[in-house]
């Protein structure tokens, strides 16, 4: 055996050795590393502070059905560092059955228990949760929620409209009195006229829309009240009148305002049922059966007036698409641009609402709407002293003008 | 049966579409078998969500619902001729209730919140400063007083008022021309998810 060869037969153990020592290290460590870290987590999983000073109140202002409970988070919940992972919330009723009712995120400190029963009591406790770990907090005394007949938080609200049902009285009063009441032309209800008259002139039927939704929407009751001033017309004229609706009510009360209408216009032999069709509560099936009475009976005018969603445009398009005057209205901002885009006359909103008013011209409706003006008085005085003490105070720092504001944001807090 | 639900799906779905060239047989059939079935999936939707559901289930613990199932009882009465006026009443009740819980929610929602959201400052040391944040508020402020203005009935829009009133419908109608594009690109999401039906689910185009 040569110098060398004994050299590297020497060499080549003793790097054998070195390894396997550094590896055996290396895992002892990482072995002692994993004890550390189950020992750490063991450690905090076993001990977390509950939540403190758990209150349970009714909720202000409901119809007993909502109680509010408070607490202070466990001083084991701190950001970044905090053992907390979370909060339950557990309910007890007064049979004694414990119900979990809320999971919470760390940092919570408030609960709403709601839809509950104000002939019941119920006791509540909080536990805070860490990695196999729980607290819980003391359980509250039993408690019932309690309903409460005026909600006096509302009072500003009450007291504005007080002001404007005041002003409406007090014109409505005006006009018995012959008091001329000036209300400004609106083009989409001078308009109403005309398109009558070219259904008269052309002998085609007026389509009548009235929107989408049932009689609990106020867009629904504006257009049938619209629609008892424009069939008190059509009875006049003897045109066809064509009502397709969407919800059964609305179908019983445009029948009765038709009916109405038709009586007032001495003409109630004219009237019939088959003038308004209940066609399907389903959107998009109505909008295909009006489409189609649209393109097969060739309306001279329609009306689109109420709450309208997504058929806006469609009804909008093929009313178009006929050749109709079309007059369209709703209170639905989404909407409004189609109709303006497609329509010969759109009334915006407000001026839905004003409609009726407007075309019966009678002093009791005219002093509603002048009231009602009073209500945009007050917002738009209200929007110009807001905004300059607002801008005074930036200026200034005034505290006199801060007082002024508070006040000014408190009225028109609901 | 997935095979035949999805080839009559796509050819009513055809059926519908084919208005767009012109009314015609297949759009009527089509329309009719979505009217028809649409309206007794609402009688039967109806009859279990409202009268079971809110009513049958609960009628032993909210006796208040006995005075709603009344005012429905009667609605059925114009099914009577003799009697049928008597169905006025309920309408009156659902005409007057909703007058009032509407007008309390416009007066707070219209009036009240809007009016608090539009006072702001439009200038002043801790105001934030830019140009196009004293900009933006003024065009807020600005376009929602001249807009209450165009719907002020009482007065003719006149002299400065009526200006006032032409910079109020001309900040509406800028309103519209925004959310008429924003609502035409949600209705194209419409037509693309009728589309992907048609390429993916019938025709197997699209993977």
């Amino acid at each position: 055996m040569s110098l060398s060869q004994r050299k590297s037969f020497s060499v080549f153990p003793a790097i054998q050795f070195i390894i396997i020592i550094a590896l055996t290290f290396v895992l002892s460590v990482n072995s002692f590393a994993q004890e550390a870290t189950d020992d750490t987590t063991s450690v905090t999983s076993v001990i977390i502070a509950p939540p403190t000073n758990l209150l349970v109140e009714d909720f202000e202002y409901d119809d007993g059905e909502k109680l509010n409970l408070i607490w202070t988070p466990s001083i084991d919940d701190q950001p970044q560092v905090g053992k907390v992972t979370g909060y339950q919330v557990f309910r007890v009723t007064n049979d004694d059955v414990t119900t979990k009712i809320a999971e919470l995120m760390p940092g919570a400190n408030n609960f709403t228990d709601q839809e509950l029963d104000k002939d019941s009591t119920y006791s509540y406790y909080v536990t805070a949760i860490a990695n196999g770990a729980e607290a819980s907090s003391v359980t509250t005394s039993p408690i019932s929620p309690q309903r409460e007949w005026v909600n006096f938080g509302l009072t500003n609200l009450f007291v504005i409209a007080l002001i404007i049902g005041g002003a409406i009285f007090y014109f409505i009063e005006m006009g018995k009195r012959g008091k001329k009441l000036f209300v400004r032309k609106i083009a989409g209800l001078e308009a109403v006229d005309d398109a009558i008259g070219r259904a008269t002139e052309m002998g085609r039927p007026i389509l009548y829309i009235p929107g989408i939704h049932d009689m609990d929407d106020v867009q629904t009751l504006a257009s049938l009240t619209i629609l008892g001033r424009v069939a008190e017309q059509i009875a006049d004229y003897d045109i066809k009148i064509r009502m397709p609706v969407a919800r059964s009510l609305v179908m019983t009360a445009a029948r009765e305002t038709i009916k109405a209408s038709y009586q007032a216009a001495g003409r109630p032999d004219a009237y019939s049922d088959d003038m308004v069709s209940y066609i399907t509560d389903e959107q998009f099936g109505y909008v295909a059966a009006v489409d189609g009475i649209m393109v097969r009976e060739k309306p001279a005018t329609v009306f689109l007036l109420g709450a309208f969603f997504a058929e806006s445009l469609i009804l909008a398009e093929t009313g178009n698409h006929v050749g109709a005057i079309q007059i369209a209205g709703t209170a639905r901002p989404a909407q409004l641009p189609f109709f303006i885009a497609a329509c010969d006359f759109t009334l915006i909103g407000e001026e839905l609402f004003a409609a009726s008013a407007y075309l019966s011209n009678e002093p009791k409706a005219l002093g509603a709407l002048k009231g009602q003006d009073v209500g945009k008085i007050i917002a738009a005085a209200a929007i110009i002293a807001g905004v300059l003490l607002e801008t005074v105070i930036q200026l200034t720092d005034s505290e006199s003008a801060a007082t002024l504001l508070g006040y000014l944001r408190q009225a028109f807090t609901t | 049966m997935d095979h035949f639900g999805i080839w009559l799906a796509a050819f009513l779905t055809l059926g519908i579409y084919s208005f767009l060239y012109r009314d015609n047989a297949w759009y009527k059939l089509s329309e009719s078998i979505f009217i028809g079935i649409s309206a007794g999936y609402w009688v039967v939707i109806l009859f279990w969500d409202n009268f079971y559901a809110k009513f049958w289930l609960q009628r032993q613990d909210d006796p208040m619902l006995w005075v709603g199932a009344a005012l429905g009882f009667l609605m059925l009465l114009r099914l009577i001729p003799k009697i049928g006026w008597i169905a006025r009443w309920p309408l009156a009740f659902i005409d007057g209730a909703t007058a009032g819980l509407w007008g309390m929610n416009f007066l707070a929602s219209n009036i009240m919140v809007q009016t608090k959201a539009t006072i702001m400052p439009l200038m002043g040391p801790a105001f934030s400063g830019s140009i196009g944040d004293l900009l933006s508020n003024l065009v807020l402020v600005g376009g929602t007083f001249c807009g209450l203005i165009y719907f002020f009935f009482s007065k003719e829009h006149k002299g400065a008022f009526g200006n006032a009133a032409r910079v109020g419908i001309w900040t509406i109608m800028i309103t519209f021309g925004a959310m008429f594009g924003y609502t035409v690109m949600s209705r194209m999401s419409l037509l693309i998810g009728r589309i992907d039906f048609l390429f993916r689910d019938w025709l197997g185009l699209l993977k």
